[in-house]
């Protein structure tokens, strides 16, 4: 029987293949959406590893983790450095980078830290940032940018870039009296620190001495060679926006955390970076969902094709299956032929698909980690990747069904007369 | 059971779901191991009587009894294999599936009757002996079916209507695509070929010619009556 249908399926080569591409196109773009899918919900998940807890103003989890880690929005509120200086001093901190967000690079935001960001800051389970040249800051006036920024704005070493207050473009706003020295690029990592630029603490500091609440003091006339000669102390910051914390131990989490959110001085919130990320992304998944029902639609669109293949066949076919009727096969024989050569059909569609996805993948998956941080992996299917390969096969044997019942009336009806 | 007809009809009445045709047979024998000839105009309703006795069509009332078993007692599933083990069909021209071989349009029965599969015995060695006593020359045997002129087709479909040794050979005027030297040919196998298998054979025909390689030969007419639009078989 087997041989029966490869070999009429032979003499139908054309469509069959036709058949069979249609299928496999759209079995490479379900499954290739569902790896997208995966990656990117990995890759999202694994902004930021390593770090315990981040601390900062009062503010709702996914608020802080936007503003702390993505910068995206704007902290309402600040960390005296009072308090963040007494956070750090306790036992349980195994290390404490703080951040200090609000000024701007031609849209790119600036982030004030320490060299422990470029020691502690992980992603993607445990790798570190790497510089792709130089180094971190050894002076005041310093600057470490991400891949990006150096893409899209074409710095490289030693170039000279002036900051700007706020997160806007005003104009007039910037903080040209005091220009930074690029010292370091760093590799692209695919999370939001290929977007930022770093400088030190005492720099912000520095930039802001003739701010006050947000305007400029005229006058002041602040240089480099003044702010060189001023003593460190009076470039201590008075606040910072927010703190990436470790613990020594992480049974001690949420311990720390109760800490935090119950200090007493001033109103903090420290939250779980990993929660807060699977949080925020069920918020967002609803566009991973639409990608999902589109490639769904696809498929079901290629097993129509299908259908509409095997059923525009069946006249030229009746007579074949009059033959077969009348040397001995059933109606259920005819049946059984049809559905097992859409299953055929659907089968070596799915598998042609995972191949051509799977070598997709060898060839573009550099590209793919370069240009979008997105790490594809060449593992075998998941749980999820065999679930849609079944359901596509079942969806096939369910087509073929439609056009098997048909030719079953038929031969029914056609008895051993060929009717042309 | 032995000694049962190969077919036997009593009274039985057939009309196609249209109503435009009618069939009433009240008597009806085909010996075993008889080759007869039924004669009849195009449209007579040869063709329907074929698909009856095949068991395609089932009559709306009457018996039609095949080797000792009433049709009727069968149920669909029952009746595909008993077709399947007794009988052989030859229609009138396109018999094989153009994309096999010769040799597999002869297996083709033997994949649907477990009872033709063992008295083949060695199915290619079976195939290969009927094809070549049925005037298919050894090198045609693996060609693929529609490379043969239609004599050489209708030759391998009575190959494949004789593999496994049904008892009944019906056969739906399978010479009229052919000229009449190449009828005469094919008739002379398929007599040798019943002959040696013991097989009946019904042949329905418009074509008198043929009638002397017939045991007995009678004219649809004289066995069963027919009738067009409204007939009384289809509304009485
Ligand atoms: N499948 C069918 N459906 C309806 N009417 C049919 C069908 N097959 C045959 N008939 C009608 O039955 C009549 C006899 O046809 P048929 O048995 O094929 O005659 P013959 O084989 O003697 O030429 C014709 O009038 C034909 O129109
Ligand atoms: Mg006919």
């Amino acid at each position: 029987m087997l041989r029966l249908i490869l070999l009429s399926l032979l003499n139908r080569r054309t469509t069959a293949l036709l058949s069979i591409l249609g299928i496999a196109v759209s079995v490479t773009l379900l499954l290739g959406v569902e790896k997208l899918r995966v990656s990117a919900r990995d890759s999202f998940a694994s902004t930021i590893s390593g770090t315990d807890l981040i601390v900062g103003a009062r503010a709702g989890d996914i608020q802080l983790l936007l503003y702390a880690v993505f910068r995206i929005g704007d902290a309402t509120n600040n960390i005296g450095w009072d308090s963040y200086r007494e956070i750090a001093a306790r036992p349980e901190i195994d290390w404490i980078v703080p951040l200090s967000l609000g000024d701007s690079h031609r849209g790119f935001r600036v982030v004030g830290t320490d060299a422990g960001f470029f020691t502690h800051y992980k992603y993607r389970q445990d790798k570190g940032l790497e510089f792709a040249a130089g180094q971190p800051f050894s002076d005041m006036f310093d600057a470490v940018i991400g891949a990006e920024v150096a893409a899209a704005l074409g710095y490289g070493l030693d170039s000279r870039i002036t900051l700007t207050h706020g997160t806007g473009a005003l104009t007039g706003a910037d903080h040209d009296n005091l220009p930074f020295r690029i010292a370091g690029i760093l590799k692209p990592t695919g999370t939001p620190v290929d977007r930022a630029i770093h400088v030190g603490l005492p720099a912000i500091e520095a930039i802001h001495l003739d701010w006050r609440s947000g305007s400029r003091i005229e006058g002041l006339n602040i240089t480099e060679e003044k702010v060189r000669a001023m003593n460190p102390a009076s470039l201590q910051p008075r606040a910072i926006t927010a703190a990436l914390v470790g613990l020594r131990s992480p049974i001690q989490t949420f311990q720390f955390q109760r800490y935090v959110n119950g200090y007493r001085k001033e109103p903090l919130s420290a939250i779980l970076p990993g929660v807060a990320l699977s949080r925020l992304w069920a918020l967002i998944g609803i566009g991973e969902r639409a990608l999902g029902a589109v490639a769904i639609l696809v498929v079901m669109t290629a097993l129509l094709g299908l259908v509409t293949t095997i059923y525009a066949t069946l006249n030229e076919r009746r007579r074949e299956m009059a033959i077969l009727r009348a040397n001995g096969a059933s109606p259920y024989h005819i049946v059984l032929l049809l559905v097992t050569e859409s299953a055929i059909l659907t089968f070596s569609g799915a598998v042609l698909g995972t191949m051509i996805l799977y070598g997709l993948i060898l060839m573009l998956r550099s590209a793919f980690e370069a240009g979008f941080g997105l790490q594809l992996t060449l593992t075998l299917p998941s749980a999820r990747e065999w679930l849609f390969f079944v359901l596509v096969l079942g969806a096939g044997l369910l087509a073929g069904l439609i056009p098997a019942l048909r030719a079953y009336r038929h031969s029914l009806a056609d008895g051993m007369t060929i009717r042309s | 059971m032995e000694d049962e007809p190969a077919v036997l009809i009593r009274d039985a009445a057939f009309c196609w779901p249209d109503g435009e045709f009618a069939i009433e047979v009240d008597e009806f024998a085909l010996a075993r191991g008889e080759r007869l000839l039924l004669l009849g105009a195009s449209g007579a309703g040869k063709s329907t009587l074929l698909n009856l006795i095949g068991g395609f069509l089932r009559p709306r009332s009457g018996q039609i009894t095949v080797l000792g078993q009433a049709l009727s007692d069968l149920g669909q599933t029952a009746l595909d294999r008993f077709r399947a083990d007794n009988f052989g069909v030859i229609f009138q021209m396109f018999n094989l599936l153009p994309y096999l071989s010769v040799l597999d349009n002869v297996l083709i029965p033997l994949r649907f009757s477990r009872q033709r599969r063992q008295q083949a015995g060695d199915a290619h060695a079976c195939a290969e002996r009927l094809l070549s006593r049925l005037g298919v020359a050894q090198n045609l045997h693996s060609r693929p079916a529609a490379h043969l002129s239609v004599g050489q087709q209708q030759r391998v479909a009575a190959a494949r209507a004789m593999i496994g040794a049904p008892h009944i050979i019906l056969a739906d005027e399978p010479t009229s695509a052919l000229d009449h030297d190449n009828a005469g040919k094919f008739l002379d196998l398929l007599q040798a070929e019943t002959e040696s298998t013991g097989a009946a054979l019904l042949m329905v025909s418009h074509d008198m010619r043929v009638a002397d390689h017939f045991d007995r030969v009678i004219d649809l007419t004289s066995i069963a009556r027919t009738d067009g639009r409204n007939s009384e078989a289809c509304c009485g």
